[in-house]
C-alpha cells in the first residue's frame, strides 16, 4: 500500500502518532511516552484538555518531591511549641482535643500526657523561622524555603494518608501526581521518562512505600513512574546481557527492524512502525540513563555539598544528587521517598538519625539548584503524609518518648518554582494540636502545586468510566499567599 | 427522593437503536443526513455529559430545581421563571434550553463558563433538531429488556448470524469484508484466543489447510476442550475479581486465595453456565445445603484488600470492604459504575445514594471484621473462613492443585443469623462514621425491580442478576467476551453501560448475542465457538487504504484486528515455543525470575513478603496466570505490559507500546533463557543451520518463514557465528542465563549464535501480536 495514503490516514490522529514516536518531546500537546491504539480516536474531551494547556504561564517547569515517608514530627522540626516543654507530662486538655478520633494505637491509653521536644529550637534567617537543632543545614537555607505549618489531611493511617497525598484519594486506583503531570505536560527530554521515582531508607522505624504510589491509575501506562534503583540495573531491564556490546546490540536492533519492516509491508499496520521507534528509544535510554546515575564526573565541591553519602548509591543523599541531574535534564517530576519517620517510640534518637540522613542533602539540593539558576523553575517539596501527636504514646521519659499519628496539623516546606521564599505560613495553637490560622488541606497543596506548573487543577481532568477525575478530586483551592 | 416514580411512556424503538456511534463523530455539515434524531443515541450523551451534573439525578446538586434527565422534569414549568419551560415539544422559541445553549451572555449561557464544559456546534444543532422533532425521551438503551431482534437478510459472505449484523454495518459505512485469513493465521489466532498458547508445529502441520478431517470446526472443538481453555479465560476473571496473593495495604502479607483461582479455571473448563457461575460466586453459601465448592466460589467477594496496619479503626475498614464488594459486583457483573452514589446521588445515572446503600446492604451481613490484628499475627485467610482438608481434596475439590497434607483456608462469605443482622444506613458523604437513614437490601429499580417474593439476601440478588428480564448481566458478559476476542467491546466502555458509557457500535448484534446466550443456557463455550466460527472473525488482518479512510479504529470490523498479547500470554508464548513451559493446572502462585530488590526497596520490612524468594525448577516455567501477585508491588514486567495491578475490579486493559517493553523483551532472563534452551536443543537436533532456524521460526511465529526472512535470518546467524567463533570467551557468559541446564557439548558457538537469532525472533512485533 501506498505510503502517502497511509500517512494521510495517520493525519487523522497526528497528535497521537507523533506522541507515539517520541518519549515526549517537550511540547505540551505532544505529551508523554506513548498512547495505546494509534487509531483510537482521541476523545474530543482529551483533545480539548490538551489544547488548553498550560492554562496560564507556569512558574515552575519541574518538580522534585522529597517525600519523608512515615510522617516526621512537626514538633521536633518546624513547629516550635515551648508550652509542651513547660507542661510536660500534663494531660492534653479536652478543650484542645475536642473528642477527635485517635488511631487504635493510642485510643486505649488512659492518659494523654503532653510531651515537649527533646531538641532545642532557634530562629534563623531574615524570616526568623524557628527550626530545631537537628536540621542545621535546612536552617542555613531558610530564606530560600517556605515553611507551611498548617497542613492537614483526612487519613489517620499511613497507607491511606500516603495514597491521599499522591493520588488525591485515600483508596482507589487513581493516578499519582507525577502521572498527572506526565499526562498534562509530558517530558522535556526525549530519552528519559517524564516521571522518575527514587527510594531510600533511613534507620528509623519504617513504613513501606509501594509501586502503587507511582501508578498511572486509569491514565495510560506510559505515565507510570519509572523506578530507579541502585542496583547495576538503574532502570528495570535496562542492562544488556553479558557479552553484549553496544555494537552487537545495534546489530540485533537492525535485524529486528528489518524483519518488522517486512511485516509492515504485509499488514500496513502503523503499530509496527511505532514498535520500531520504541526499540530505538530503548536503545537511547540505555545510554542516557547510566549517564544520569554516574556521579563520578561531579566535581568535589558538589560531593562536599551533598555530603559523602552521595557517593553511596541508594542513599538519600545520592538520590538528591540524582534528582538534581534528572531534573536538570528535563524530567518533569522526580519523586523521592525516604523511609523511617514513624516514631511511635524512641523518638529522640531515631529522629536525630533520620534528620542526619536527609538534612544536608535536602539543603544542598536547594543551594545546588540555586547556583545553577534552576531553583526559580524547579519546585522542591519536603514533607510527610501527616504529623504527630503532641501527647506521648507509651511511657514518657525526658529523653525517650513516642508520638502517634496526627492528621490535624503538620509542617512541610516548599522552595523555588514560584513559591514565596523566606516565609512561614499558617499557625497552630500553643499546644500544636489544632490549626488556628491559614489551614492548607492536601487538596489545596495539590491545587497550588499544579497552579505553579501552569495548570488549573479543575481543568486537568481525565474521563474514565463516565466520570471526569482530577488530582484534587472534588475540592482544593490555590493558596495564593504562597505564590511569589 | 426516589426513582420509583419515573414514568417512561415512550417505548424504545428499534429504529432508534439502529443509529450507531459513528454519528457521534460527524461534523455538523453532515447532520442533515440524520432524519430522525434519537434521544438515546444523539441527545442523552450530550445532556449526560454536559448538563446532568447540575440538572440530573443528584437531588442535592440540582440547580434551579430543574432536572433534564426525566421527561417530567424537563417539561415541567420552570420554578424560577414562571410561565417559562425548559423544553416545549416542537417549539424552539418557547424552549428555554435552546435560548440558553445559544446565548453568549456569561450570565445566561449553558453550560455556564465556570463548569469548563462547552457544547460543540454539532451538539447544539442536534439539540435544536431534537426539540423541533418533538423532544421525545426514551429509556436508556442498556436498561431495557433484551429482545432478540430480527436478523438482517442473508447473504453469500455470512457464516452465521453475527456476520449478517456486521456486514450490514460495514455496507452502511462503505466497507467490504477482508478476504479469509491464511490457515496458519487462523490456527494461531484461534489457539491464542481459546487457550492463550501458540499452536505447536505439530498442531500447525496436523491442521494444515484446515480441510477434510481436520477442519476449522475440529480445531475449535479441540481447543475448547483443552484444559488450557480455563486458564486463558481465568485471566479475565482474575482482573474482574481483583485476585491477588497478598492482602495489600502497607505491610502486605501473604494470603491464600489461590484455591478460588483453581475453582475459576475448573468452572470454565467444565463450562459451567454463566448464570450458575455468578450465582455461586455471589451466594454459594446461601444455597440449600451448600457444598464446599459452592462456598469456595464466594471467595469472589473476599479478594479485596485487607489492612493489617496497626492502629486502624475496625469499622472504617469493614465498611471499606463492603464498598469494594458492592463496587466489584456492579462494575464486573452489571457493567455499571455505582460508586459515585456512595457519596451522593449519582450525577449521571438514575441511581440514588439510597439505592447504592440498598445494594450495599446485600453484602453487609457477613461476620467479616475490619481488622484482625497486625502483620505479626497474620493468617492466610480472614473470617469467615472455609477449611479444606485432604478428604475434600480427594473428593469434590479435586480440582485444587495442592500437594501438602496441611489444611487449606480461604476467605469466603457467610451470613449473620437473623438476630445478629446489621442495619444498613446511608452513609453521608460515604463516610463510615456518618450513618443517616436506615435502608434495607434492594436493587436499583431503573435496572429491574427486585421481584416480590425473592428473599432480600445475596441469593435473591443472584436470582435478580440472572433473571431473564435483567437487562444488563447478559449484555455485559457477551460484550466482555467480544472484547476478549476483538480487543474492543461492542460497547467500548465495558465497565460502564450507564449514561456516560459508550454507545454500542452494533446495538442489534449485542441484543441478539445477549438474547441468544440466555436462550442457550448461558453457555460460555458455545458463545465463543459462535464468535470464532463467524466470517467476521476469520477475516485477514491486512489494513487497506479504504480501512484507513473510512474506519481507522476498526469499529466496523471489515478486517481482523491486530492485537498485542497480554502480559500473561507473552510469557506463555515464550515458554511454550521454547519448550520450557511446565503445564500444570492450578496450585499456589509461583515466583519466577524478577529483577533483584524490587520487593525489598518498597517494603516496610515486615511480613513474609518483605523479601522476594525466587522459586526454582519447574515453578520458573509456569503460565503467566500463576505468577505471584503482591498487591503493593505487582510484578513489574506485567505492569509494563499493561496488566491490572489488581487493586480493584478491572474489566479491560490498555495496550501500550513503549520502550520499557522493548527492554523487557531484549533483556529479561526469561526470554534469554528460553532462547538459550531452544537454541541448544535445535543445535543438537538439526545438523543443518537453516533447518534449525526454520524450526525456531515455526515454533515462535507459528508459520514458515518466507525467502526474504530466511535471507535476513541466515545472514544474521552467519554474522553471529563468526562473532562467537572468533570470540570464544563470549560463549559462556552469553549462555549463562537462567537455571535450566544444558550439556557442556551444547555450549558452543553455534548455540550462542542461534540463541541471538532466537532472541531477535522473540522481539518481533508479530511474535507477541495476535494477527
Amino acid at each position: 500500500m501506498d505510503k502517502e495514503i497511509l500517512e494521510q490516514g495517520l493525519n487523522l490522529n497526528r497528535r497521537k502518532f507523533l506522541s507515539k514516536l517520541s518519549l515526549g518531546v517537550g511540547s505540551a500537546a505532544l505529551g508523554s511516552l506513548l498512547i495505546p491504539d494509534l487509531f483510537k480516536g482521541g476523545s474530543p474531551d482529551e483533545e480539548a484538555i490538551m489544547a488548553a494547556l498550560p492554562h496560564f504561564a507556569p512558574k515552575a517547569k519541574r518538580v522534585i518531591y522529597l517525600f519523608q515517608n512515615g510522617a516526621p514530627s512537626q514538633l521536633e522540626s518546624f513547629d516550635y511549641k515551648p508550652l509542651l516543654n513547660k507542661n510536660m507530662g500534663e494531660e492534653l486538655p479536652e478543650s484542645i482535643r475536642q473528642g477527635q478520633r485517635l488511631t487504635g494505637m493510642t485510643a486505649g491509653q488512659s492518659s494523654f500526657p503532653l510531651v515537649g521536644s527533646y531538641f532545642k529550637f532557634n530562629q534563623y534567617g531574615e524570616s526568623r523561622a524557628w527550626i530545631s537543632e537537628i536540621f542545621p543545614h535546612t536552617a542555613s537555607v531558610v530564606d530560600d524555603i517556605c515553611i507551611v505549618k498548617s497542613m492537614h489531611t483526612e487519613a489517620i493511617n499511613h497507607d491511606p494518608a500516603l495514597t491521599f497525598f499522591q493520588t488525591g484519594a485515600q483508596v482507589g486506583n487513581r493516578p499519582s501526581m507525577g502521572s498527572w503531570l506526565s499526562y498534562g505536560l509530558g517530558s522535556e527530554n526525549s530519552n528519559l521518562p517524564a516521571f522518575c521515582v527514587l527510594l531510600s531508607r533511613g534507620k528509623g522505624n519504617g513504613q513501606g512505600v509501594y509501586s502503587k504510589l507511582w501508578s498511572n491509575g486509569f491514565l495510560d501506562a506510559t505515565h507510570q513512574g519509572v523506578q530507579f534503583s541502585n542496583s547495576e540495573d538503574p532502570v528495570l531491564y535496562l542492562k544488556d546481557p553479558k557479552s553484549m556490546s553496544r555494537d552487537e546490540r545495534r546489530k540485533m536492533l537492525d535485524q529486528i527492524a528489518a524483519m518488522n519492516d517486512l511485516s509492515y509491508r504485509e499488514f500496513n499496520d502503523p503499530e509496527i512502525s511505532a514498535k520500531i521507534q520504541q526499540y530505538e528509544m530503548a536503545f537511547r535510554m540505555q545510554t542516557a540513563v547510566p549517564e544520569m546515575t554516574d556521579v563520578s564526573k561531579e566535581p568535589d565541591s558538589i560531593i562536599k555539598m551533598y555530603g559523602p553519602d552521595c557517593l553511596v548509591p541508594g542513599t538519600y543523599a545520592a538520590n538528591c544528587l540524582l534528582a538534581r541531574k534528572l531534573s536538570e535534564s528535563g524530567v518533569r517530576f522526580v519523586q523521592l521517598y525516604h523511609q523511617g519517620w514513624d516514631q511511635h517510640g524512641d523518638l529522640p534518637s531515631q529522629m536525630a538519625m533520620q534528620a542526619k540522613d536527609v538534612d544536608q542533602a535536602s539543603a544542598a539540593l536547594i543551594s545546588d539548584l540555586k547556583q545553577r539558576g534552576l531553583l526559580d523553575e524547579t519546585l522542591v517539596i519536603w514533607g510527610g503524609e501527616f504529623g504527630r501527636t503532641n501527647y506521648c504514646q507509651g511511657k514518657i521519659q525526658l529523653d525517650n518518648y513516642g508520638r502517634d499519628h496526627h492528621p490535624r496539623a503538620f509542617s512541610i516546606w516548599m522552595a523555588g518554582g514560584g513559591v514565596k521564599s523566606g516565609m512561614v505560613y499558617g499557625e497552630t495553637d500553643e499546644f500544636g494540636y489544632n490549626i488556628v490560622e491559614n489551614p492548607v488541606h492536601v487538596h489545596d497543596f495539590q491545587a497550588t502545586m499544579l497552579h505553579l506548573m501552569g495548570i488549573d487543577h479543575e481543568r486537568l481532568t481525565y474521563k474514565h468510566l463516565g466520570r471526569r477525575y482530577r488530582l484534587t478530586d472534588v475540592s482544593g483551592k490555590v493558596i495564593k499567599d504562597l505564590l511569589a | 427522593m426516589t426513582f420509583k416514580q419515573i414514568k417512561i411512556p415512550v417505548l424504545v424503538s428499534l429504529a432508534a437503536i439502529l443509529f450507531s456511534c459513528q454519528e457521534k463523530n460527524e461534523s455538523s455539515s453532515t447532520l442533515t443526513g440524520i432524519d430522525q434524531v434519537s434521544y438515546n443515541f444523539h441527545i442523552r450523551p450530550i445532556l449526560s455529559d454536559k448538563c446532568f451534573a447540575c440538572h440530573g439525578p443528584d437531588a442535592n446538586k440540582r440547580e434551579a430545581d430543574l432536572r433534564l434527565d426525566t421527561e417530567d422534569g424537563a417539561f415541567a414549568a420552570l420554578k424560577e421563571s414562571p410561565g417559562k419551560f425548559a423544553l416545549v415539544s416542537g417549539n424552539l422559541q418557547e424552549s428555554e434550553v435552546y435560548h440558553r445553549i445559544i446565548s453568549e451572555d456569561p450570565g445566561e449561557m449553558m453550560p455556564p463558563p465556570e463548569s469548563n464544559l462547552v457544547l460543540t456546534e454539532r451538539e447544539i444543532t442536534l439539540i435544536k433538531k431534537w426539540i423541533e422533532q418533538g423532544a421525545k425521551y426514551e429509556p436508556h438503551w442498556a436498561f431495557t429488556k433484551v429482545e432478540k431482534p430480527n436478523l438482517p437478510p442473508s447473504d453469500d459472505w455470512s457464516k452465521n448470524e453475527i456476520d449478517r449484523f456486521v456486514l450490514q454495518k460495514m455496507e452502511e459505512n462503505g466497507l467490504e469484508p477482508n478476504p479469509v485469513a491464511k490457515p496458519h493465521e487462523l490456527i494461531k489466532r484461534a489457539s491464542l484466543d481459546l487457550t492463550g498458547l501458540p499452536p505447536s508445529p505439530e498442531l500447525l502441520d496436523r491442521f494444515g489447510d484446515l480441510t477434510g478431517e481436520n477442519s476449522y470446526e475440529d480445531l475449535l472443538n479441540g481447543l475448547l476442550s483443552d484444559q488450557s481453555f480455563g486458564e486463558k479465560l481465568a485471566v479475565l476473571w482474575m482482573d474482574i475479581s481483583r485476585y491477588a496473593d497478598s492482602y495489600g495495604y502497607q505491610d502486605d502479607n501473604i494470603r491464600g486465595q489461590w484455591p478460588y483461582r483453581d475453582w475459576v479455571i475448573h468452572a470454565f473448563n467444565e463450562n459451567m453456565p454463566y448464570d450458575q457461575f455468578i450465582t455461586w460466586q455471589l451466594a454459594g453459601d446461601l444455597l440449600p445445603d451448600p457444598t464446599k465448592e459452592q462456598i469456595l466460589a464466594t471467595a469472589f467477594n473476599r479478594n479485596h484488600k485487607y489492612t493489617e496496619e496497626g492502629g486502624v479503626i475496625d469499622e472504617e475498614y469493614r465498611i471499606e470492604y463492603v464498598l469494594d464488594k458492592t463496587n466489584t459486583f456492579s462494575k464486573g457483573v452489571l457493567g455499571i459504575t455505582m460508586e459515585c452514589a456512595q457519596c451522593h446521588d449519582h450525577k449521571y445515572d438514575p441511581f440514588s445514594q439510597q439505592e447504592y446503600y440498598e445494594m450495599f446492604a446485600f453484602f453487609n451481613n457477613t461476620p467479616e471484621k475490619g481488622y484482625e490484628g497486625d502483620v505479626s499475627v497474620s493468617k492466610p485467610a480472614k473470617t469467615p473462613i472455609l477449611w479444606i482438608d485432604e478428604q475434600d481434596l480427594s473428593g469434590i475439590m479435586s480440582f485444587i492443585n495442592y500437594q501438602d497434607t496441611s489444611k487449606l483456608s480461604v476467605s469466603v462469605m457467610g451470613e449473620l443469623g437473623e438476630e445478629e443482622k446489621r442495619t444498613t444506613y446511608i452513609l453521608d458523604r460515604g463516610v463510615y462514621d456518618a450513618p443517616s437513614v436506615p435502608v434495607s437490601a434492594s436493587t436499583p429499580s431503573s435496572i429491574l425491580e427486585f421481584p416480590k417474593g425473592l428473599e432480600a439476601n445475596r441469593l435473591g440478588l443472584a436470582e435478580w442478576t440472572t433473571n431473564r428480564d435483567n437487562p444488563l448481566t447478559s449484555r455485559v458478559f457477551v460484550n466482555l467476551i467480544w472484547q476478549e476476542i476483538f480487543g474492543t467491546g461492542i460497547v467500548k466502555s465495558a465497565g460502564d453501560f450507564g449514561m456516560q458509557g459508550d454507545l454500542p457500535s452494533h446495538p442489534e448484534l449485542l441484543n441478539w448475542l445477549a438474547a441468544d446466550f440466555m436462550e442457550n443456557g448461558w453457555d460460555i463455550k458455545r458463545l465463543l465457538k459462535q464468535i470464532l466460527s463467524s466470517a467476521t472473525y476469520q477475516q485477514s488482518a491486512e489494513i487497506t487504504k479504504n480501512h484507513l479512510a473510512k474506519d481507522p479504529e476498526n469499529i466496523y470490523l471489515a478486517r481482523a484486528p491486530r492485537l498485542r498479547l497480554s502480559a500473561e500470554n507473552i510469557q506463555d508464548l515464550v515458554l511454550a515455543s521454547s519448550g520450557l513451559l511446565h503445564q500444570e493446572l492450578g496450585g499456589p502462585s509461583v515466583k519466577p525470575y524478577q529483577p533483584e530488590g524490587v520487593w525489598e526497596a518498597a517494603s516496610s520490612g515486615r511480613g513474609v513478603l518483605a523479601t522476594y524468594v525466587q522459586d526454582t525448577g519447574k515453578s520458573l516455567y509456569r503460565r503467566g496466570l500463576y505468577n505471584f501477585i503482591k498487591l503493593t508491588v505487582p510484578p513489574p514486567k506485567a505492569i509494563i505490559f499493561d496488566s491490572s495491578n489488581r487493586d480493584q475490579c478491572e474489566v479491560g486493559r490498555g495496550r501500550t507500546n513503549t520502550p520499557l517493553q522493548a527492554l523487557v523483551m531484549l533483556n529479561d532472563p526469561m526470554v534469554l533463557e528460553a532462547s538459550r534452551v531452544l537454541a541448544a536443543n535445535l543445535e543438537e537436533t538439526y545438523e543443518n543451520d537453516n533447518e534449525a532456524i526454520q524450526m525456531a521460526f515455526k515454533r515462535i511465529l507459528c508459520r514458515d518463514m518466507n525467502s526474504e526472512e530466511e535471507e535476513l535470518l541466515e545472514s544474521y546467524f552467519e554474522d553471529q557465528l563468526k562473532r562467537f567463533e572468533s570470540n570464544q570467551d563470549q560463549i559462556k557468559p552469553t549462555l549463562e542465563v537462567g537455571e535450566y541446564p544444558i550439556s557442556s557439548e551444547q555450549e558452543n558457538a553455534r548455540t550462542a549464535a542461534l540463541m541471538q537469532v532466537i532472541v531477535s525472533l522473540y522481539n518481533l512485533e508479530e511474535t507477541i501480536t495476535k494477527i
